[in-house]
């Protein structure tokens, strides 16, 4: 069974399509990366599955449980983490806290009225553990808006890793990142445990190559190929919309 | 201003415990050199207005929901409080259990559509509801109407009884402490956190799977509960209930409690009760323009120290909160 399905999934803002007729599958484990031009509709579909935003027609699945009208929380108790493409954070709270969230939220008891937040240790643990596979166990006690802008994105992924999803979607997680910083965002990508499966929206050719299992392109809302690396590569349209851009190149 | 501030107050800190049995101390041996008179009641007025503004600060300072109704809750739980006394003729501590159940249900109720709003149409919510409740009991000859209702008969406490002053006051103390020892607790819980976090950023919440219309729900719940206590506490205190416990007035004085003594940090609209409460018997008593002087307070309190007094006395002491 799929861990995400998407069938005919489809939505528009006025006469604005931002998806048409998508159709998505993402094996358990499977490593699926989302390219297409700005504004193809590649955050519109993650907010369609996170649950952010309502399709206007069409399933969506994950473990073959229907969550299209389910709200986001009750998705993320399901399994589901995700970034978000613009940082949505604690800004006035620190790092830790900011991530140990993402941990109570799927580990805690969030109806507990008397134990205190900080002295559960499996929670503790879990946000350690985040915070330490993105390099950031020295900017714990900082308070996130101190923090800079890629380091904010890094914290994004921390949090979401946190809750130890089954499927993470990755809104652009190397989008305003330093070329250091972005080699260090696909190591820990690379370096995810298999049990979770990935869904990224990337425009860097060199992360998509380097993370992809499957690729899907859109364009216009639509999906224009969908396959391995080096078959969406090869194929002709995509070419065609990227101008042969550096992406065959990028394949080999 | 620092924004550290903002998860130290939600988050809590190590406290000092000598701090706090001094405080106690203190509040427990001063009013007996002024047994009976005009400050003692002050201080017991104090403490239940404390009360209230801290229950409201829960909302206000922890979940960043901002109520102009909290006054239903303190007036359900007064209300409750003196007709089941007088009513029933039944002993007013039962009433007043009753009276902060009643409290109770009435947020459970009321904040069951209130949570479906944020900002200012949960503050105009608030308000709508609270102004029913009022009117309600203004026009409702039954229980009073706008003349209120009185003949509550102070119930004993051990070889005293709450129409003694001191004891009245010592009673007050102790359920402040509790409140305040159990709001602190609450605040610092799991349930605390995911309210500061929903404050801060809903949308982030619910994708990291909090129900936060659940969470706004149980902490307007929560707040309608202690809310009720200071209404019930007010209810044997004064012996009599008027719809002026109703009323946008007291919703509005609350506010300004949290407002004055700096939201988010419980202690704050604590101080916040007393500083106002003060200010107002004494303003009170030289010009007629009371109300002028609160405005004025008001505007200056937002533009000048958005973290009240508490928050300023914070600063000054070097450690936030
Ligand atoms: N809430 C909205 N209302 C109206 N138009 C929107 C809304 N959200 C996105 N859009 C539009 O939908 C199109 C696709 O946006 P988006 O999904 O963010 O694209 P991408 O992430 O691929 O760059 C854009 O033209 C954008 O302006
Ligand atoms: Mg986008």
């Amino acid at each position: 069974m799929s861990l995400l399905r998407v069938e005919n999934l489809n939505k528009a803002y006025g006469s604005l399509v931002v998806t048409k007729d998508v159709n998505l599958e993402i094996a358990p484990g499977e490593r699926h990366v989302i390219i297409g031009p700005n504004g193809a509709g590649k955050t519109s579909l993650i907010h369609q599955i996170g649950g952010q935003t309502r399709p206007d027609a069409g399933r969506i699945l994950i473990d073959g449980v229907e969550v299209t009208r389910l709200d986001p929380e009750r998705r993320a108790q399901a399994g589901l983490a995700r970034t978000f493409q613009k940082n949505t954070l604690f800004q006035r709270l620190s790092v830790f806290e900011n991530v140990r969230l993402g941990a109570q939220a799927r580990f805690g008891s969030t109806f507990n009225l008397t134990t205190p937040a900080r002295a559960l240790p499996h929670i503790n643990e879990r946000t350690q553990a985040a915070l330490t596979r993105m390099g950031l166990e020295k900017l714990a006690a900082e308070t996130l808006a101190n923090l800079s802008y890629g380091d904010q994105r890094q914290v994004e992924v921390a949090a979401a890793l946190a809750g130890d999803p089954k499927l993470l979607l990755l809104d652009e997680p190397t989008s305003g990142l330093s070329p250091a910083e972005t080699r260090a965002m696909i190591e820990v990508i690379k370096g995810l445990p298999r049990r979770m499966g990935l869904l990224v929206i990337e425009h860097d050719m060199e992360v998509v190559f380097s993370i992809a299992d499957r690729i899907t392109v859109l364009y216009y809302g639509a999906v224009l190929a969908s396959g391995p690396p080096a078959e969406v590569a090869a194929n002709a349209r995509v070419r065609e919309v990227y101008l042969g851009a550096g992406l065959a190149d990028a394949a080999h | 201003m620092n924004p550290r501030v903002f998860e130290m107050r939600a988050a809590g800190r190590p406290d000092d415990p000598a701090k706090w049995l001094a405080a106690l101390a203190l509040a427990i041996v001063v009013p007996v050199f002024f047994a009976g008179s005009y400050a003692l009641g002050l201080m017991t007025e104090t403490l239940i207005f404390a009360i209230a503004a801290m229950s409201l600060d829960l909302l206000m300072g922890y979940g960043g929901l901002v109520s102009f109704g909290h006054a239903a809750f303190f007036g359900l739980g007064a209300y409750g409080t003196v007709l089941i006394a007088v009513k029933l003729g039944i002993s007013a501590w039962i009433s007043a259990l009753c009276g902060v159940g009643i409290a109770t249900l009435g947020a459970a109720a009321i904040g069951y559509f209130c949570v479906r709003m944020t900002g200012v149409a949960f503050l105009m919510l608030t308000l709508a509801f609270a102004q029913l409740i009022f009117s309600g009991a203004v026009k409702w000859r039954a229980i009073g109407g706008s003349d209120g209702i009185g003949g509550l008969v102070k119930p004993a406490l051990f070889n005293s009884s709450l129409a003694d002053p001191l004891a009245m006051y010592l009673f007050t103390l102790s359920v402040f402490a509790l409140a305040l020892f159990a709001m602190r607790r609450l605040v610092e819980s799991q349930f605390g956190h995911a309210l500061v976090g929903m404050r801060e950023n809903e949308t982030r919440m619910r994708a990291m799977g909090f129900a936060t219309r659940r969470v706004r729900w149980l902490a307007f719940i929560l707040a309608g509960f202690f809310a009720g206590i200071a209404g019930a506490l007010y209810a044997l205190y004064n012996g009599f209930i008027s719809p002026d416990a109703l009323s946008w007035g007291m919703s509005g004085m609350l506010l300004l409690m949290v407002v004055l003594g700096g939201a988010g940090s419980l202690v704050g609209p604590a101080i916040g009760a007393g500083v106002f409460l003060l200010m107002k018997h004494f303003v009170s008593s030289h010009t007629q323009h009371w109300l002028l002087v609160v405005g004025i307070i008001f505007v200056g309190c937002v533009m000048f120290f958005r973290q009240g007094v508490w928050g300023m006395l914070a600063r000054r002491g070097g450690s936030a909160t």
